[in-house]
């Protein structure tokens, strides 16, 4: 393996392992039920994921050919759906009081609203995948509205991420949702460069 | 001397801070004109995972957190002395739900109460407790404050009751 390819999927590995090792061995995880210690994880899992799908779904990741790119994106899209239900649920079954008044706006800590947000947002985002075809939509159409949609995502994940006080590391937690941030923008200005750059070339 | 020329940055701050003058200070201001002491409202999320009739304790489990407190009369503010609070948080020795978690403490003749507990530990996003007083002379109140660090050993909640 080259070292370019090499160095950007160790790069990937280390800033997505390392969070998760940090939550993994965090304090806070002696005090909790095991239903409540997988709902937290689902939601670091699910955080870190969404590193990974911009990067997929611009199909610049070296080694992957872009159809190949696109279908794990399609498939961790789905698994981030099955993620965030596994996140509600065990917070739901370790309170359910909490849960109710974050799916209904009325909790008093704004981080439940932001990843209420985040959650109909990626259900949202999953309904028109997999509708997009019977729905018609054109793949220009469909582009633009996923990533209106994944940009809503992005933004109350990590608002919502970063106002929770919880097993991930503080610096760890602000290096990957940087690293979350800057992979969505910097695939967005890519592939408005490569459309750009393919109208003039037509 | 250089004129006083403001930049628009130096005009936003100034409005702002004239803006935040007068609501806070109207804020303060009202309420003590219209009814003295203004009773303490509910807070939202406050009676999440309440078991009703805590028992009076010595101290809920091994101890070692503080919570601390004062209850008062709305209007004259007088002290309540002999009100029952009762309390609950996740902490190392339990859960909210957990009924190990829940107790509940007398307030003294200057009004002020204080139990010992748990250390309390960040649960959905926030170190935080709950506290109720929820008996039949004054109406029910239930206070949920936030530890601004989860390092915290006490955390203190004040009520200002309104006769029922």
């Amino acid at each position: 393996m080259p070292l370019r390819p090499f160095l950007i999927w160790l790069a990937l590995v280390v800033a997505i392992v390392g969070p998760l090792a940090i939550a993994a061995s965090s304090p806070l995880l002696a005090w909790r039920q095991p239903v409540y210690i997988i709902g937290g994880f689902a939601g670091v899992c699910g955080l870190a994921m969404l590193l990974l799908q911009p990067l997929l779904a611009s199909g610049r990741l070296p080694g992957l050919t872009l159809p190949v790119s696109r279908r794990i994106h399609r498939f961790l899209g789905a698994l981030l759906v099955a993620v965030v239900i596994v996140h509600v649920a065990g917070l739901w079954v370790t309170s359910p009081p909490d849960v109710i008044d974050a799916l209904t706006f009325a909790s008093p800590t704004p981080f439940s609203a932001w990843g209420v947000i985040a959650m109909w947002t990626i259900f949202l985002t999953g309904l028109i995948a997999a509708l997009r075809r019977r729905l018609r939509l054109s793949p220009r159409q469909w582009q633009w509205i996923h990533m209106a949609l994944a940009v809503v995502i992005v933004v109350s994940t990590i608002v919502h991420a970063l106002l929770i006080d919880g097993t991930m590391g503080t610096l760890s937690k602000a290096m990957l949702c940087a690293l979350v941030a800057g992979s969505a923008l910097w695939v967005m200005i890519d592939m408005k460069r490569r459309r750009s750059g393919k109208r003039r070339s037509r | 001397m250089t004129p006083y020329r403001p930049t628009r940055r130096a005009l936003v701050l100034t409005g702002a801070a004239a803006a935040a003058a007068v609501t806070t200070g109207g804020g303060l201001v009202t309420p003590a004109r219209a009814a003295g002491v203004a009773p303490t409202p509910s807070m939202r999320g406050g009676a999440n995972n309440y078991l009703p009739g805590a028992p009076i304790v010595e101290r809920i489990g091994g101890g070692g957190f503080w919570m601390s407190g004062t209850v008062r009369r709305a209007g004259d503010g007088a002290p309540l002395e002999g009100v029952r609070i009762q309390i609950w948080a996740h902490t190392t020795e339990g859960h909210e739900r957990d009924p190990h978690s829940h107790g509940a403490t007398l307030t003294r003749a200057d009004g002020a109460f204080r139990l010992e507990m748990p250390q309390i530990i960040p649960a959905f996003g926030q170190a935080h407790g709950h506290l109720a007083y929820d008996d039949p002379a004054f109406e029910t109140v239930f206070l949920r404050p936030v530890m601004s660090s989860p390092n915290d050993t006490s955390l203190s909640a004040d009520f200002v009751l309104k006769p029922a």
